[in-house]
């Protein structure tokens, strides 16, 4: 473990699972969105549903989708903070069958309407796992910059992917291919090197085949 | 690279010619990328953030459940009307410990050291030295160093969280950790700190984290105070030459084995121990039914 993984991090608390790696999830679903949601409905599973009341998980989460870091001093103000930010948000329970026990499922809404599901978990320390995007299974931990792809099973979409980002010059760290079923809807999950610049996303929308991109930048 | 064995550390020093914390800054450089200036402002700045956090105490702020929050302004109270056993430093060690890890129930700023429901220890030992301008921050910087090789090995050998060690390998850590911190600033030797060290984690050996209602609050609180407490009496003890006899590597994979050996239900689950007795499940159900907003 590194010095500062021993000492550190500055964080609110009182927990880095409950506290912190909540605050880490609603800002990923934020920068996955692309913007502050207009409205968010965040659902609490397992131990998160059973005592996140108590370690502030539900303002944690508030607090990443109105852009704070784990360490900011305001998360406890958080819901205050988005009703004056005019974020509209509901806090509620969900059974998500075999989800991790620290799991919150965020269905949020964009100033424009569009709509986007994450389901990430707390896994320890402050770190996360975003499990799902629109109910497709993603894995990633949300700490490199990050291309997630949603297209049709079809071929030839993969290597359109790592081409466009060859040419630009981004270096894949590592890459995770799901899909709902054959022929159905897919995802790829491409964790970068380098940060993903808007125009690829633009250029990745108008390809044949592909359903959505998102892009999260660090 | 981090060092494996408290062995290899006290050896690097003998073959470098180093202090301790000379030798832990540098084998973290390679591993964070940072340079010697970036690693040194990081360190003060986590120190900053503990002073801050004690100065924001208020003794009127209560957490979310109800059940966290003034036992700091208690204890200072009592201690400045002469009415406790422990004077001077012990007391202010003990309110400072309170007060650390209560501003974190009340979700306030803290550093995790090694973990949030660990954060008193470190701070409450080394606090009141500062404070009474016995050392200066540059000083305490280079103890928090010792600190975390310590912990690094810890992390390394065994583990640093609740979860999976028990209160052991958090307060325990946390305990021993600022143990060696404590004979490193009194200028003791990098062999008596690694002593501090192991009696410091051989006390606290088998306590389990059973915390009420999953919350960071009961007892962990008051855990913090005998971490602090406990590091305290180690530290002494190293300086005046006793040894445990039990070398620190050994004490650390007793650690890791006593852990193991934990049932589940007393490893963060909030379901064994202090959290499965009549009155814990009873808060519990208070905390979890009340719902609402704030």
């Amino acid at each position: 473990m590194r010095l500062f993984d021993v000492l550190g991090p500055v964080m609110t608390g009182p927990s880095s699972s409950h506290t912190a790696g909540a605050v880490r999830i609603g800002l990923t679903a934020r920068k996955l969105l692309g913007e502050q949601p207009a409205q968010a409905e965040i659902l609490l599973h397992g131990s998160f549903a059973a005592t996140g009341r108590g370690h502030g998980t539900d303002k944690a989460l508030v607090a990443g989708l109105l852009g704070m870091q784990p360490d900011d001093e305001n998360i406890p103000r958080s819901f205050v903070l988005a009703r004056q930010a005019g974020m509209l948000f509901t806090v509620g329970t969900i059974n998500l069958r075999g989800a991790h026990p620290n799991t919150a499922l965020l269905r949020l809404r964009g100033q424009d309407g569009h709509v986007l599901e994450v389901m990430g978990a707390s896994i320890g320390g402050g770190r996360i796992n975003i499990c799902q995007i629109d109910g497709i299974t993603t894995n990633f931990g949300a700490d490199h910059d990050t291309l997630i792809v949603h297209n049709l099973d079809t071929p030839g979409h993969v290597s359109a992917v790592t081409t466009c980002l060859s040419e630009h010059h981004i270096n894949i760290a590592t890459m995770q291919l799901y899909r709902s079923a054959a022929g159905g809807y897919a995802v790829m999950v491409l964790e970068c090197d380098q940060p993903i610049p808007a125009d690829i996303v633009e250029q990745l929308r108008k390809m044949p085949g592909i359903v959505k991109v998102t892009s999260l930048n660090l | 690279m981090a060092y494996t064995s408290v062995r290899e550390l006290l050896n690097a020093c003998k073959s470098e010619g180093a202090r301790l914390d000379e030798v832990i800054l540098r084998s973290d450089l390679g591993e964070s990328g940072l340079t010697e200036e970036e690693s040194r402002a990081r360190m003060h700045h986590l120190w900053q953030v503990m002073v801050a956090t004690s100065e924001n105490y208020r003794g009127e702020d209560r957490s979310a459940s109800g059940f966290a929050g003034g036992d700091a302004a208690k204890v200072e109270k009592a201690a400045a009307a002469g009415l406790l056993y422990s004077g001077g430093y012990y007391a202010r060690v003990i309110a400072e410990a309170l007060k650390t890890a209560e501003c974190n129930a009340c979700m306030k700023r803290i550093v995790a050291a090694p973990t949030a429901g660990s954060c008193g220890v470190l701070p409450a030992v080394l606090l009141p030295l500062w404070r009474d301008g016995l050392y200066d921050e540059e000083a305490i910087c280079r103890a928090l160093y010792v600190a975390a090789g310590f912990g690094q090995v810890v992390a390394a050998r065994a583990t640093l969280a609740g979860a999976e060690g028990g209160c052991q390998a958090a307060v325990g850590a946390a305990s021993a950790m600022a143990a060696a911190a404590l004979v490193y600033l009194k200028g003791g030797t990098a062999e008596a700190c690694a002593e501090a060290f192991a009696m410091a984690l051989t006390n606290l050996e088998g306590l389990v984290c059973d915390p009420v209602a999953g919350l960071v609050e009961l007892p962990c609180i008051k855990r913090n105070v005998i971490g602090a407490v406990n590091a305290v009496s180690a530290a002494d003890m190293a300086l005046a030459g006793v040894v445990g006899h039990i070398p620190a590597d050994e004490v650390i994979d007793a650690m890791a084995e006593v852990g193991a050996a934990m049932s589940r239900d007393l490893r963060e689950t909030g379901i064994g121990g202090l959290a499965g007795t009549p009155t814990g499940q009873a808060i519990r159900d208070i905390v979890t039914m009340a719902g609402g907003e704030e």
